[in-house]
């Protein structure tokens, strides 16, 4: 029973980073009909960039408390990430917007690589101890369950920016547009709204989210490498199909929902198969859920538009 | 072959026979020509050539069918793990190469058909993402099912694994013709190589132009009209995910047989997405530019490599970028800018392709009416 509650809490907390990133997924989805492959490295560069800052911001400013200097670090990697998600749209997907379905597809794939890259030449191939500027050690057990400071931060955080977000698509004028772009380019347009900045902003703002959760990802685990946006990227990728893409409140739920599973199932993953498989299969649990919602149910558990471009 | 000739720059158009010949003098050449630079050379031939294989199979889900298959490389693994599996001391088997590479073949192709059968019903970014998964899946099984039954070796992989036998001529060990000639063995994995890729290619220029080769296209261009004129769509995409998986595991075989060994990390994404630039970058749809796609992004990093690490030493006296950063740039960079630039690829897929008989030799009627 202890395991399972460890196990959910845990399962949260990692669900709540895959929510953040499959917020922009389905974002740039919605709109563009896009799988933006680069999203996930977007958040490798993120925790690269905070590490980076937090590292100069030691050295330079030992002054600066710990608060600050994370809260620093972390500007500097969301503003970062806003300028190359932006550059990013610019470059490699605003002209082949028109383009066949493929084009655009193995653009992002490309410039997925292209990050990867280039933060193995800037990085290396090392993983990189991310500094734990908040505490990592659990406090006082609560029914048996333990939990970090940091993992209570991250909760926090994702819960704030998610509220933030679905209020900005709802609420505001941007969000209108935005939903306007995503119903009907066309149609939006000869309402005079300029689809290409709205499309940029879909792009700025979900690549502050990733930079945010890159930087969590990373104070969670404690590393950061240039491979690290890998597997995340996917994952919540798998969240946001689970959830129903293009779906804002579907990519929260199917963020939580797959962490859940992820952990509670690595948990268990030994018993259920007397012995066979153990936690190291636990990355096959996302591509499992994401082969069953596809074939049971494709418009996800929340979805209910077939977006099917002709 | 005759696509490639045309595609030859001047001459091809100019004179297409001669150019033909050039084409079988290069092909047949060229492990002569790279042994004066060295047999590691001979050796990256021999690689090209499998790549080539691997291109030419993907193509036909990509190119022909228009499926973004992200997880090719797992039928790669399949055929070669096969091979590694059923002729190496690893289950002390040591079956004959003509039952192994059948099997591995139609391993691959069973694979092919377990992956397609339920996800050809996604539309094409899903299935990206769907096939994707599922070569991370095979790579992880293979790295972890060495507990608690060695299976696969785990990350260590196989080694030690039968080399092609050919009517019990081993092809690993130098050819002796009299007292002072021998052939090394490189050369002739080249030969076998090339026989795989040009039966590979006839077959597949002969699919192109059949009924399945032109419901593929069909398919490619608008799913929905293709199916309304009868078209069995998800059949025609199954045969064309097993058929290219199929060519995948032969291409993993012979792989496992030239290198003697297997191991999970020659399966990784990377490698996949290497497969799929060079069709990219090739054109996809087009065999020539296929071909020429995977020989280029074979050989260019190579040839990187040995120029890219002395110039970086002699001007900055260290290496700043490593040969594999380089490939990875080169590749994702090719990937971008071929899709900007040249959206169709270095030779383009005729426009008319589908009835060849109007474009190779003699121009299209339209062609000759301007």
């Amino acid at each position: 029973m202890e395991t399972l509650l460890q196990q959910t809490v845990n399962g949260l907390v990692v669900g709540s980073v895959y929510a953040l990133v499959a917020l922009g997924y389905t974002m740039v989805y919605g709109i563009l009909g896009l799988i933006n492959f680069a999203h996930g490295d977007i958040l490798m560069v993120g925790a690269l960039v905070a590490l980076e800052a937090i590292r100069l911001l030691q050295i330079h400013a030992p002054e600066l408390g710990l608060v600050p200097t994370l809260l620093a670090g972390l500007s500097i990697s969301v503003v970062v990430c806003m300028i190359l998600g932006y550059t990013i749209e610019r470059t490699a997907y605003r002209r082949l917007r028109n383009a066949p379905r493929l084009a655009p597809l193995i653009t992002a794939i490309g410039v997925s690589f292209l990050l990867q890259t280039l933060a193995m030449i800037i990085w290396g191939r090392n993983y990189h101890t991310f500094p734990q500027l908040v505490s990592t050690t659990p406090l006082e057990p609560v029914a048996g369950v333990f939990i970090t400071p940091v993992q209570i931060v991250i909760l926090g955080v994702s819960a704030v920016l998610m509220v933030a977000l679905v209020l900005l698509v709802n609420k505001t004028r941007l969000g209108r547009a935005m939903r306007a772009t995503a119903e009907n380019h066309k149609v939006a347009s000869l309402m005079g709204v300029d689809t290409n900045k709205i499309i940029a902003a879909t792009f700025i703002i979900g690549s502050a989210l990733a930079a945010v959760a890159g930087v969590m990802y990373s104070s969670n685990y404690g590393i950061a490498h240039y491979a690290m946006g890998f597997m995340p990227g996917l994952k919540a990728f798998t969240a946001a199909v689970l959830g129903g893409i293009g779906n804002l409140g579907g990519a929260m739920l199917g963020g939580l929902l797959l962490g859940l599973v992820e952990s509670i199932g690595a948990g268990y993953i030994e018993d259920m198969s007397f012995g066979f498989l153990n936690s190291s299969y636990q990355d096959i649990f996302a591509f499992i859920i994401l082969g069953i919602v596809l074939i049971f149910r494709p418009t996800g558990l929340l979805g209910e538009r077939v977006a099917d471009r002709a | 072959m005759n696509e490639l000739a045309l595609a030859i720059p001047w001459l091809g158009k100019r004179n297409p026979a001669a150019a033909r010949w050039v084409v079988l003098a290069l092909a047949l050449g060229a492990p002569l020509i790279a042994m004066l630079f060295g047999k590691t050379w001979v050796r990256i031939l021999d690689f090209a050539l499998l790549y080539v294989m691997l291109a030419i199979g993907l193509n036909l889900v990509v190119g022909f069918a228009g499926l973004l298959d992200l997880g090719y490389i797992a039928f790669y693994a399949v055929g070669a793990y096969t091979f590694a599996f059923l002729a190496s001391p690893h289950f002390e088997l040591h079956l004959p190469f003509w039952l192994v590479l059948p099997l591995g073949a139609v391993f691959a192709a069973l694979a092919g058909i377990i992956l397609g059968l339920p996800t050809l019903r996604l539309r094409g970014d899903y299935l990206a993402i769907v096939t994707l998964g599922f070569g991370e899946i095979v790579r992880i099984f293979l790295n972890n099912l060495n507990h608690p039954i060695n299976i696969t070796n785990g990350p260590q992989g196989i080694n030690m694994i039968d080399p092609l036998v050919l009517f019990g001529w081993d092809i690993s060990r130098p050819l002796k013709i009299g007292d002072d000639i021998t052939i090394n063995s490189l050369f002739l994995y080249y030969y076998v190589f090339l026989a795989f890729v040009v039966l590979s290619i006839i077959l597949v220029q002969r699919l192109q132009i059949s009924r399945v080769g032109r419901a593929w296209a069909a398919i490619r261009d608008d799913e929905l009209a293709a199916k309304a004129i009868g078209i069995n769509t998800r059949n025609m995409k199954l045969l064309a995910f097993s058929l290219g998986a199929t060519f995948g595991g032969v291409a993993g075989g012979l792989f496992a047989a030239f290198q003697g060994f297997v191991s999970p990390e020659s399966f990784s994404l990377m490698e996949s997405i290497a497969v799929l630039t060079m069709v990219v970058f090739g054109g996809m749809g087009n065999l020539a530019g296929v071909v020429v796609g995977a020989l280029a992004l074979t050989a260019l990093p190579e040839i990187l490599r040995h120029v890219a690490v002395p110039v970086q030493q002699a001007v900055f006296n260290q290496v700043i970028l490593d040969p594999e950063v380089l490939r990875m740039l080169l590749l994702s960079l090719a990937m971008i800018f071929m899709m900007l630039l040249r959206p169709a690829g270095l030779i383009p897929a005729h426009s008319r392709y589908s009835r060849p008989e109007l474009v190779v030799g003699k121009p299209a009627p339209a062609e000759a009416a301007k």
